[in-house]
Formats: structure tokens, C-alpha cells, sequence
């Protein structure tokens, strides 16, 4: 694997026909059947750290696109003064995200060497939304990386503008793969457990790793919350899913 | 976790960002992962015109126990003075 890649900001149409930005990266060799990933960000919006994520895909081979979900509010803005204004106009709603995956994924698959695989995958509030995504839209993997709210409602008290989502899972159009930590308080392990069990009950294919020694954003290299030996099984576990389901 | 708690207050006064001094029309008041600061999550605080775009706002990110005591410092700042000059 030689790694090679081109990075690039692109102009995709996202949900209601609505241009936005997104940040794309494609590995050498454009004549090479590849997958396609669409990358979710976080909270914190369409920042360098996620950047790394698509580019890391890129690096291992696939087509990886992330959508700037806050690009409506704030287009040119830097990543965190959009999150703020994003933060302020109330969030994104469901419905718009699910727009923004698919103009994604249509995109992906329309690129020149693409295999006809897409897959998304989400951290934190993305977590959340690559489920909600995989529950919409017609896909081929779908990663959650702790992702809150799916199972369980918000902490009461607290008015948190998402509802939970586990009643589309009926409609979970791929495989799952479910990465958390053990002393995540949001989603807990019971939570996650509760998950899987439904997937179970719907004959749905899906795997879950609750990582000892970890707490929510395990992932995140530049974050407190980094834990090395989680993050680095994660990886592993997340290329030997998409290698799976969206290779060849 | 991301909370997506959002306390939002009109406000009057002025901020000084990256661009200098701007009039402030409100602020939003949240406890959730920071952007930059060292903590799981922290009270941020974004003072803004919303008027003047994404980029005319005052951030700070705080911890839990800071924030405690930025608030009472700013009413014990308040109560020192004259109720007729702070009102």
C-alpha cells in the first residue's frame, strides 16, 4: 500500500438540492475498483482532525468524502465559529443530515473507478447520525462510534433537540459495526448491549466492541479522552469491516 | 457526550475578536466538548453579532469549576457598586 493520495475541497448537492462544501480525498491509481466512505464529523464540525480521518481512509484505499454539515449557516467560516453558529441556530435537523450523506454517497459513486460500495461511518453526534444514515439510506456498512441517543432518550432534564432512533432499525439497510468505550457514560455499555439486542431480534448483521480502559472519544488524537490501545484496535477492527463489505 | 444544551441571551455591550471591537448581540451558554481546551467537556461561551457573520464572535471554553467561579465574580463584581450604577 503506497498511501498516495490527492485531497481537495469539492462543491457536492446535498439535502434539498442545496450546494455544499465537502472535503474529498482519493487514493493513486484512479483505474483501481475502490469503496466509497462518507465521513460524518463531529459536533465540533468540519474540522482538521476529521480531515485527517478522510484522508486516512484515502491512505488505505478508498474514496473518502465528508460533507461540511454547517456549511448553509457559515459558509467560509472556520470550523469552530460554524459549529457555534450551528450550535445557536439549534443544531442539524435529522432530515438534512440524511440529505447530506446521500448527495455524498451519490457522489462517491459516481467517481471514476468507484466499485458501487459506499459506507459511512460517525463519531460522537456523528455516531448517532451514521446509524440514522444506515437506517434511510440504501448502504453497504455503516460504522458508529459512540454514538449517543440511539437506544435511550436524553438524560431528563436536559433538552437536547435529538430523539431516539432505535425504532428504524427494522430498516438498517447494511451490516453495523458498533465501537465504544467501557466507561462512556453516553452511550453506556447498557445502552450499546440494549442496541445489539435489537439488531439481534431483527435478524440484523452487526458487530460491537466495548473497549476496557476507554470512555467516550477514544478516537480523538489531539482530545484527553485518546486511548491508544482502543483507538488502534478500533482502526484495525474498522478496515477489516470495510475490507469485508466494501472492497472489491 | 455531546450534550447540545444551549442557553441563548440577548445581550448588550461590545467583544474584541479577531477582528477587533464589535457591538455584541447575544450569547450562547453550553456545556460540551471543547474545541480547545484540555477537558472532557467545559462551559463555553460564544459572544456574537450575528448580524456581522460566523467569525464576529468572543469564544471561551471553561472548566465546570471556573465557570462557578468566573459567575460569582461577576456578581460580586456587580454587587460591590452602587445598585444605581449597575442597573
Amino acid at each position: 500500500m503506497s498511501e498516495e493520495l490527492t485531497a481537495t475541497t469539492i462543491a457536492i448537492t446535498g439535502a434539498g438540492g442545496d450546494e455544499i462544501e465537502a472535503y474529498l480525498a482519493v487514493p493513486e491509481g484512479a483505474g483501481t475498483p475502490r469503496g466509497g466512505v462518507v465521513v460524518i464529523h463531529h459536533m465540533p464540525g468540519y474540522d482538521s482532525s476529521t480531515k485527517e480521518v478522510v484522508r486516512r481512509f484515502a491512505a488505505h484505499g478508498y474514496a473518502a468524502l465528508m460533507p461540511n454539515l454547517y456549511y448553509r449557516e457559515a459558509p467560509g467560516a472556520s470550523p469552530d465559529d460554524a459549529a457555534a453558529v450551528a450550535r445557536a441556530n439549534g443544531g442539524v435537523p435529522d432530515d438534512r443530515l440524511v440529505g447530506d450523506v446521500r448527495g455524498a454517497a451519490d457522489y462517491l459513486l459516481a467517481l471514476a473507478g468507484s466499485n458501487g460500495k459506499v459506507g459511512v461511518i460517525g463519531y460522537c453526534s456523528g455516531g448517532r447520525q451514521s446509524f440514522l444514515a444506515a437506517c434511510t439510506l440504501r448502504l453497504d456498512a455503516a460504522v458508529d462510534c459512540y454514538g449517543a441517543c440511539i437506544v435511550n432518550p436524553p438524560p431528563e432534564g436536559m433538552p437536547l433537540k435529538v430523539n431516539p432512533i432505535v425504532g428504524l432499525a427494522p430498516d438498517l439497510s447494511c451490516p453495523l459495526l458498533g465501537l465504544f468505550g467501557a466507561e462512556d457514560k453516553y452511550p453506556t455499555p447498557e445502552e450499546t448491549a440494549e442496541l445489539s439486542k435489537v439488531l439481534d431480534n431483527l435478524g440484523k448483521q452487526h458487530e460491537f466492541h466495548t473497549y476496557d480502559d476507554a470512555g467516550h472519544a477514544f478516537f480523538a488524537v489531539n482530545r484527553p479522552a485518546y486511548r491508544p490501545a482502543a483507538a488502534n484496535d478500533g482502526w484495525q477492527k474498522i478496515f477489516d469491516f470495510y475490507g469485508r463489505y466494501l472492497a472489491g | 457526550m455531546c450534550t447540545y444544551n444551549t442557553e441563548k441571551v440577548e445581550i448588550s455591550g461590545s467583544g474584541k475578536g479577531a477582528q477587533g471591537w464589535f457591538s455584541l448581540t447575544d450569547a450562547t451558554v453550553y456545556f460540551d466538548h471543547p474545541v480547545h481546551a484540555m477537558a472532557e467537556h467545559t462551559l463555553n461561551i460564544d459572544f456574537r453579532d450575528a448580524a456581522l457573520g460566523p467569525a464576529a464572535r468572543v469564544a471561551v471554553e471553561l472548566t465546570a469549576e471556573s465557570a462557578r467561579a468566573l459567575a460569582a465574580a461577576i456578581e460580586a463584581a456587580l454587587a460591590a457598586v452602587p445598585a444605581q450604577l449597575a442597573s
